[in-house]
């Protein structure tokens, strides 16, 4: 890629937050720290958690939750949906339970697990795992269900072992499903988390912000938000990453849409 | 009898035990919303001897295709039986795993490999080991013509080139029985004709057993050692055995009579 085209696209993708950060700075100037603290505070106080292990071990305690939640959704999830996508009677049963979960509030679910549960990771994780599932699930289910049925048959006129039909079938012909399925979730787990966190732990960048609130400290809530934004944005990365090097395959059109 | 049945043979007679039988066999399918059930195929008898190249020919829906399906054991027929080398193909799955190779009529090649992956796949069921089902792979393709076409996917290559890969896929596993459902209509004439001809000399010179579904007269009679004409729903309507470099009276002799049969 040419120098100047490069230059252009980083450019533009930068253009609206060095907006919105000009913007900020301006309001600065005519507002007490405490609604709008300068960026340079903010900037300080972002180095500050990643430099100083009992705060940084927060940022990692809240990246470890989301994680781990959305691995334990994703693995039932991906359980409960192949079963769903081999069973009518499974999947008659199933169904009605996701939908109706689906329209329970995620901060619902954070009290439920207060009242059932004593461990702080346990009740995080239930709640993490209970508000990704319906996503996933429905997510791997359809893409399941829309695996070409001609290759599905092409696959088993060759008479495969089902782990070999999972391995060079199942899993690249829904492995574009998964991925997107994960870039919605993490957005959802990373603002879940914070409801969890921030009314149920001891610990993390929900119990921070809450922190934050209490001594009216602006800077230091920006902060601890970014460090879960620069977390989202990271990960993001890793996945669109993968999903150069995985689809490789795909043919691309000269013409965009 | 005619004078052109006088100089073929009559496939049902032909001794030795069959590769693959049909003995009254009806397959019937239910149609949306309920109502009436669809006959597809009607009482069929059929035998296939080891070593032929039977071409499967119909007018489109005479049930060619349900046939085809219970053959490589994809549907179960709903009367009579359906035998393969002996065995049931639907409910005996894992024993014919190598044993039938199916060329579709489009190519069905997973987009996510490489051309040469894409032809090591029935080998990879097999548990054939990666050096050598990759050496398999690369002979078939070199064969077929798409040496340094390895490692472009399918969405690289043309479509003839997509349909020897599939052919490749087929041949690769070495299996005695070779299924294709019309695998050359969707290409032009000049590119069918040539796979046409290249796919019937690599049935007969690796001995395969092969059963060819066609709607065209003219590619039946290039193809087959024998023609079998199916009526709506599929029962045999003309079954007729080529002798080997038909002279073209002969050859007009047969496709008048296959028209006739059509035609009724």
């Amino acid at each position: 890629m040419p120098g100047a085209v490069l230059l252009g696209r980083i450019a533009r993708t930068a253009a609206p937050f060095v907006l919105m950060a000009v913007a900020w700075q301006i309001a600065s100037l005519f507002f007490p720290p405490y609604l709008f603290p300068s960026l340079v505070a903010v900037f300080w106080r972002c180095l500050e958690i990643l430099t100083h292990w009992s705060q940084l071990v927060d940022v990692l305690a809240t990246v470890s939750r989301i994680l781990a939640g959305l691995a334990g959704a994703f693995v039932i999830g991906a359980a409960m949906a192949l079963a769903m996508a081999r069973s009518k009677a499974v999947d008659g049963f199933l169904s009605p339970i996701l939908t109706f979960f689906q329209g329970i509030p995620a901060l619902s679910w954070v009290v439920f697990a207060i009242i059932w549960f004593h461990g702080i990771e346990f009740r995080i994780f239930f709640i993490m795992v209970l508000t990704t599932l319906p996503a996933f699930t429905f997510q791997v289910l359809g893409a399941l269900r829309a695996m070409p049925k001609d290759l599905v048959e092409m696959v088993m006129s060759f008479r495969p072992s089902r782990a070999k039909i999972f391995r060079v079938m199942v899993l690249p012909s829904i492995l574009p499903e998964i991925l997107t399925a994960w870039k919605v979730n993490l957005g959802n787990a990373s603002r879940v988390v914070v409801v969890a966190e921030l009314v149920g732990a001891t610990g993390g960048v929900g119990y921070q912000l809450l922190q934050q609130q209490q001594i009216f400290d602006m800077a230091g809530a920006l902060a601890w938000t970014l460090q879960l934004v620069f977390f989202v944005l990271i990960v993001q990365y890793v996945l669109t990453l993968i999903e150069t090097v995985a689809f490789r395959y795909r043919a691309v059109s000269e013409r965009s849409l | 009898m005619n004078a052109m049945d006088a100089t073929l043979s009559t496939p049902a007679n032909a001794a030795g035990p069959a590769e693959i039988r049909f003995e009254n066999v009806t397959k019937t399918f239910g149609r949306m919303g309920g109502g009436d059930l669809f006959k597809a195929v009607d009482d069929l008898n059929l035998e296939i001897r080891p070593g032929e190249l039977v071409a499967i020919l119909g007018k489109t829906g005479c049930g060619k295709s349900t046939m085809f399906n219970m053959i490589a054991g994809l549907l179960e027929p709903s009367q009579g039986k359906v035998e393969v080398s002996g065995h049931n193909p639907f409910t005996e799955f894992n024993w014919f795993r190598g044993k039938i190779a199916i060329v579709f009529q489009n190519d069905r090649l997973l987009p996510w490999r490489t051309a040469i992956q894409n032809v090591e796949l029935g080998l990879e069921m097999l548990e054939v080991p990666k050096a050598e089902r990759h050496a398999t792979a690369q002979r078939w393709l070199t064969q077929l013509g798409l040496g340094g076409h390895e490692n472009d996917y399918p969405h690289a290559l043309s479509g003839g080139m997509r349909q020897r890969v599939s052919i490749a896929r087929a041949f690769a596993t070495n299996a005695g029985i070779l299924l294709c459902d019309e695998p050359f209509s969707a290409l032009d004439e000049m590119t069918g004709n040539r796979l046409r001809a290249e796919f019937a000399n690599l049935v007969r010179e690796n001995g395969k057993t092969a059963v060819f579904i066609t709607h065209s007269i003219n590619e039946a009679l290039q193809i087959g050692d024998r023609i079998v004409v199916l009526r709506r729903p599929a029962k045999i309507a003309y079954d007729v055995k080529l002798p080997r470099n038909a002279d073209k009276a002969v050859q007009e002799e047969i496709r008048l009579k296959i028209q006739a049969v059509l035609s009724e």
